[in-house]
């Protein structure tokens, strides 16, 4: 039971950004994607989530087609998104925000909790205005927001770019928590540390492709594979 | 009369303008605030309103309260059920280009307009109110009438509210309006949600015509000021601002009220544009609206 891409190609209009992705995540366990800028991570996950349409290639999540569904059904499948920048619905407030992450799955209370004990910190701002959070806490509504979705699947862009350290261990330390009751992790991203200390494989891509999976244990900071890819 | 009952008199018919005006512009407001689209069509769905609750006053046997009961409940969702035609026929194929929509509902406002001339003629034609109550105060009687459309329109922008901010259907509204390709990733089915809002708009538009008519009497022409003061108002209050524009609507209609009472109703609206070009110049997003 696991996510599977083959051969996907998508783009935006006339401009051809991923040229035949193969990709695996499985339940569980952490997988990263790592490359240089443009090389379609992010296009990937949107294609992903239906966002950018793709041309051609296959897209099954425990079987299940998800290639052509239009965006709005894809979550319904198990599929969240933290997209890069967290694009809150920032005059909502974060109790809103929240039930907008849990609309698929009919706002279950049982879920609501379970997502704020590993965020506490939202239990106490649930009235407070999104737009009106530090940016520690708003990453962590983007990223709730999208497990109150109960994902068999989480997409994350970059969730920890430019957060002080003991935010980016909290939300990692949360990821942690997800991959052990099953959920499996797609993460963009770019600091060799972080994907050590955190995933369980990666995914290297290069123009539009995925060039080459290793899986982490083994790998050292200094392994030539991430100044081949990603040019640290 | 003394100048004390005079500008009484003068601010209760402002707030019956302001009472349908807020009705008409909350309708675009809604729709350019969610959907990003100048609905430059919307006076006619005001037009249509008043037009439909002639047609139903004709068709209804009974007393003129059961008639024009039937009208404010029919001619709203009629007028709605055209819009969310017009949405899926028209906007959504043109994917809500901010440009191609302005100029895909001006097409409609002909249309609308030339259609309700070839099948419900040039003339004026009046509704008769629903009673014809006077509140008979010390120095002039009022129409019951004009003072239950103040109400009416009050309890339609509260229920609006209420919806906006109270409701599952509204927060998914509101969420569409911030952003969205976000609002899809959640499994929110943006197009449905822009048709509602159309059809919404509408319906206010047109629940407006309704409520005007026992005073104004029905016209195939009667959208032009409606549009005119609409796009006023809204601009006023901040495009997509609920707040703004009911404090814009009471503004606007106070001062047509207390201007085309003691002066002329030209002059009334010539301050008021000059309101919006002033507000356009120093405040480009309105009194209440969202920087861009």
């Amino acid at each position: 039971m696991a996510l599977e891409v083959a051969g996907l190609i998508a783009g935006y209009g006339p401009v051809t950004v991923l040229r035949g992705v193969d990709f695996r995540a499985e339940p569980g366990r952490i997988t990263c994607l790592m490359g240089r800028n443009g090389v379609g991570k992010s296009t990937f996950l949107k294609c992903l989530m239906g966002l950018v349409p793709a041309t051609e290639g296959t897209i099954r999540l425990d079987g299940t087609a998800l290639e052509g569904l239009p965006a709005h059904e894809v979550p319904r499948h198990g599929l969240a998104y933290v997209p890069q920048g967290r694009r809150l619905f920032g005059p909502l407030t974060v109790a809103e925000n929240l039930a907008i992450g849990g609309l698929v799955q009919g706002n279950d209370r049982a879920t609501l909790a379970h997502v704020l004990t590993l965020f506490p910190r939202l239990g106490e701002r649930l009235s407070q205005v999104a737009q009106t959070l530090s940016g520690g806490e708003q990453q962590m509504l983007s990223i709730a927001r999208a497990l109150c979705l109960k994902p068999k699947v989480l997409l994350l862009d970059e969730p920890t770019e430019g957060l002080q350290p003991s935010m980016v261990s909290l939300i990692q330390d949360a990821i942690r928590t997800l991959t052990g009751q099953g959920v499996a992790v797609v993460l963009v991203e770019q600091r060799v540390d972080a994907v050590l200390r955190l995933a369980d494989s990666v995914a290297f891509m290069v123009a539009g492709r995925v060039e080459e999976t290793r899986d982490v244990k083994g790998l050292a900071a200094d392994d030539p594979v991430f100044r081949n890819y990603v040019g640290v | 009369m003394a100048f004390g009952p005079f500008l009484l008199l003068a601010l209760m018919e402002g707030l019956v303008t302001s009472a349908t005006l807020a009705l008409a512009a909350a309708g675009l407001s809604l729709v350019f605030g969610v959907m990003r689209v100048v609905n430059v069509a919307h006076g006619e769905f005001y037009m249509l309103g008043a037009v439909l609750a002639w047609a139903v006053a004709a068709l209804v046997p009974g007393p003129p309260a059961l008639a024009f009961l039937a009208a404010l409940v029919v001619a709203p969702l009629l007028v709605g059920a055209l819009a969310a035609a017009a949405d899926g026929l028209i906007l959504k194929r043109l994917n809500y280009d901010p440009e191609a929509t302005i100029v895909a509902t001006i097409g409609l406002l002909y249309m609308i307009q030339q259609a309700t001339l070839s099948l419900y003629g040039p003339n004026a034609n009046p509704v008769q109110a629903p009673f014809d109550w006077r509140i008979q105060l010390p120095w002039f009687g009022y129409s019951g009438y004009k003072l239950f459309v103040i109400l009416a329109a009050g309890l339609v922008l509260l229920a609006l509210w209420a919806f906006m901010t109270r409701t599952k259907a509204g927060l998914i509204m509101r969420a569409t309006q911030v952003d969205r390709t976000t609002a899809r990733a959640f499994g929110i089915n943006v197009d449905r949600v822009y048709m509602g809002t159309f059809a919404l708009g509408a319906g206010l538009a047109a629940l407006a015509g309704v409520l005007i008519v026992p005073i104004q009497q029905a016209h195939y022409l009667m959208g032009g000021d409606p549009l005119l003061l609409s796009f006023i108002v809204v601009i006023i209050g901040g495009l997509g601002s609920l707040r703004g524009t009911l404090i814009a609507a009471l503004v606007i209609g106070l001062s047509d009220g207390v201007i085309s009472m003691f002066f002329t109703p030209t002059l009334a609206k010539i301050l008021a544009t000059l309101l919006v070009a002033m507000v356009l110049v120093f405040r480009p997003h309105g009194l209440f609206g969202a920087k861009a």
